[in-house]
């Protein structure tokens, strides 16, 4: 049997910024995880990286990151992906700073 | 220090130039990433996992003032207020937008920094004995052939598409510190019948298939050095395997040929080679020679410096750290630890940057050094000089009386900024160091190098550590690999496997058992790790890991 889809995000490097985004279900991007589309089927996972390519002029290196449902929206997977939603953990830098100056 | 000259600063305008234009097509659409990627490479861009990196050369390790405080003006202006300083003599900014990252390098251009081959398969920054010119032990000091070699591999058009990356190391003194037998090419100056030569090693390097280098040429004239060079490199660059990422290192083509047949075929090369060579740079390299002239060092009584020596046992303890022997006998050479406990190996604010600025600038001839080991070095200091630079350092953070010992990790980004990373190591260099701070014992135990690398790509020289440790993605969670026994000096030695690996937080428990260890086991004081490790082998250590599968075997 082949084995069960882990649903994905899409998530990528702003062009600019250098910082972490994640593809929205409007084709828009977010800072923010919990905002991202959480996809769970396999074929529709490659079509949405086709669309976010489409963006290529302003996003660097799309790719689909596996993820999992939360209470209040995507939850990251691997430990990576943990990080790359947060920050370093040496300094309170990256994502987790514009969380704690809000 | 080495002087731009007219045509140096016009290429590094114009190369600055050529690469606001690319950036300018790139946000425009014009290039693709796939198209704009070498270029950025090219000038030091990389893409982590949170931002973009800037990572910028300090060509064979050396700074004047003007240079560090550029650096800091860098930091304060278009990052987070600190720099990372690097295993290879660089320093990387963790947090650039790609829209400012052309005035960075106009502003590096300024002082006569750049970026230039801190990346892509080139001749990258040749790294230098970071006490080059001041060392006791130097035969001569190796950085004018460094910038000889910068010189002539920048932009040179044979090598700017090899099969892999390629680095240069260089020593002038006999005790290797700057890990000459872990680079694709290491020189180390020997001298024969009177005549100051070069010991040239090949195919050494770390990554996934780390290998000691092996020597090629036991005595090179020094006039030979570049045909010589381009020997190595032109064999290399038909031989080298394209075919395969992780078979294209030099090390790689040595191994697979032998060292013999890449001798034969170097020799013949070379014999090629000399022959193109008109003496021109020879001449470049005496113009060179001439903006290295030592410090006229001042002379001077020594008493202030036996006085707090004797008085203080803070200035003490880190006299006796962080000292090293100048040719000077009223000179010494300070070693500025930027390793705190418990602080980011290698980093440094830019109030700390120009804290060091300013000392160099007045008590130290202008010069900095910055090591591979991830510290700053003031290499010429008046001995009576040492007490006032101990206190000001001291105000800054900067006075952590720990070189050489436990807490003084090498540990690079890992999977805190890197984005092929498979584990983190800031934080657990950070634990190490806070817990043998806490335990007291770090000068008790003495000189033991850990090194800690966040992938197998080996950026932290973990392989050449006494105690090295790798982190590993096993199965979505963080494990560490230790070996034992590694050596990145003169006696280069690629560390051994332990066994299995630990758990992230059982990794310090686990370097506290392998110290404890070895405490109890040495024959005194005098021995040390990597001696005791040598004298009794792995055995001890691996009881100490691994006390459960022990137990299974009794
Ligand atoms: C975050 C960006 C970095 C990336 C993408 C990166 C990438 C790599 C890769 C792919 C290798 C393996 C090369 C090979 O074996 O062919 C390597 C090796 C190495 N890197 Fe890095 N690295 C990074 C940061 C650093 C830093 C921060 C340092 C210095 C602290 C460093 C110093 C080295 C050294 C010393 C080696 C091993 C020596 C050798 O070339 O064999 N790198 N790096
Ligand atoms: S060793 Fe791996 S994790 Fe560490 S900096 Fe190099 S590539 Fe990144």
């Amino acid at each position: 049997m082949a084995r069960p889809f882990t649903p994905k995000v899409i998530t990528a490097n702003d062009l600019i910024e250098g910082d972490v985004i994640y593809f929205k279900a409007d084709d828009s991007w977010t800072r923010d995880l919990a905002e991202a589309e959480l996809i769970v089927d396999e074929a529709e996972a490659q079509l949405r990286l086709l669309d976010a390519e489409k963006q290529n002029i302003s996003i660097v290196g799309a790719y689909l990151a596996d993820a999992k449902a939360g209470e209040h929206g995507p939850e990251p997977v691997h430990f990576r992906e943990d990080f790359r939603r947060k920050g370093p953990s040496n300094y309170s830098h990256g994502k987790q700073e514009a969380l704690a100056n809000v | 220090m080495y002087k731009y000259n007219a045509f140096d600063e016009a290429f590094l305008a114009e190369r600055n130039a050529q690469f606001r234009a690319q950036v300018a097509r790139r946000v425009d659409g014009s290039l693709t990433e796939d198209e704009f990627k070498p270029l950025r490479l090219m000038n030091g861009v990389y893409l982590q996992l949170h931002a973009y990196m800037l990572r910028v050369a300090i060509p064979y390790g050396t700074l004047n003032s003007a240079q560090m405080r550029q650096l800091a003006l860098l930091a304060e202006k278009w990052d987070k207020g600190y720099g990372h300083f690097t295993t290879r003599q660089n320093i990387q900014y963790n947090w650039p937008k790609l829209n400012d990252i052309p005035d960075m390098l106009d502003a590096l251009g300024e002082v006569g920094l750049h970026a230039i081959q801190t990346s892509g398969n080139t001749i990258r920054n040749t790294t230098a004995d970071h006490f080059a010119g001041a060392a006791a032990d130097e035969l001569t000091d190796p950085r004018p052939y460094a910038e000889l070699i910068r010189q002539w591999s920048t932009d040179h058009p044979e090598f700017q598409f090899l099969g892999r990356k390629f680095k240069i190391g260089i020593t002038g003194s006999p005790n290797d510190r700057a890990v000459v037998k872990a680079h694709d090419v290491g020189l180390r100056m020997v001298e024969q019948d009177g005549e100051i030569g070069f010991e040239v090693i090949v195919g050494g390097g770390l990554g996934r298939t780390p290998m000691v280098g092996k020597v090629i040429r036991d005595f090179l004239p020094q006039a030979d050095l570049l045909p010589y060079l381009e020997a190595v490199l032109s064999v290399y660059n038909v031989l080298g395997r394209r075919d395969n990422k992780y078979k294209a290192r030099i090390k790689i083509t040595v191994q697979e040929n032998g060292i013999e047949k890449i001798r034969e075929l170097v020799e013949a090369r070379f014999e090629e080679r000399r022959g193109e060579f008109d003496g021109t740079d020879q001449e470049l390299l005496a113009e060179i020679k001439t903006h290295f002239t030592p410090p006229a060092l001042r002379s001077g009584s020594t008493e202030a410096y036996q006085a707090a020596y004797e008085t203080d046992p803070v200035f003490r303890a880190w006299a006796d750290t962080n000292l090293a022997e100048h040719r000077d006998s009223d000179h010494a050479i300070v070693t500025i630890s930027i390793k705190a406990h418990g602080a980011t190996p290698g980093d440094a604010s830019a109030e700390q940057m120009r804290v060091m600025a300013d000392l160099a600038q007045e008590l130290g001839y202008d010069e900095l050094r910055i090591s591979h080991q991830q510290n700053v070095i003031l290499p010429h200091v008046h001995k009576n000089d040492l007490p006032a630079i101990h206190a000001r350092l001291k105000e800054a953070s900067l006075a952590t009386a720990n070189i050489g010992l436990i807490s003084d990790i090498i540990a690079c980004p890992g999977m805190d900024y890197c984005a092929l990373a498979t584990a983190r190591s800031i934080p657990v260099a950070q634990e190490i160091a806070t817990r043998f701070d806490e335990l007291k014992l770090e000068h008790d135990i003495g000189h033991l190098q850990i090194k800690i690398s966040g992938c197998i790509n080996a950026c932290g020289h973990h392989h050449v550590a006494h105690i090295g440790i790798l982190g590993l993605d096993r199965a979505g969670v963080e494990n560490y690999q230790i070996t034992l026994g590694g050596d990145a000096t003169e006696t280069a030695a690629i560390g051994t496997r332990t066994g299995p690996g630990f758990a992230y937080d059982e990794i310090v428990p686990a370097v506290e058992r392998l110290v404890e260890t070895y405490l109890a086991i040495r024959t005194g004081e005098e021995e040390t790790f990597l001696e005791t490790y040598r004298r009794l082998g792995m055995e001890p250590f691996k009881t100490a890991l691994y006390p459960e599968a022990q137990k299974k075997v009794a």
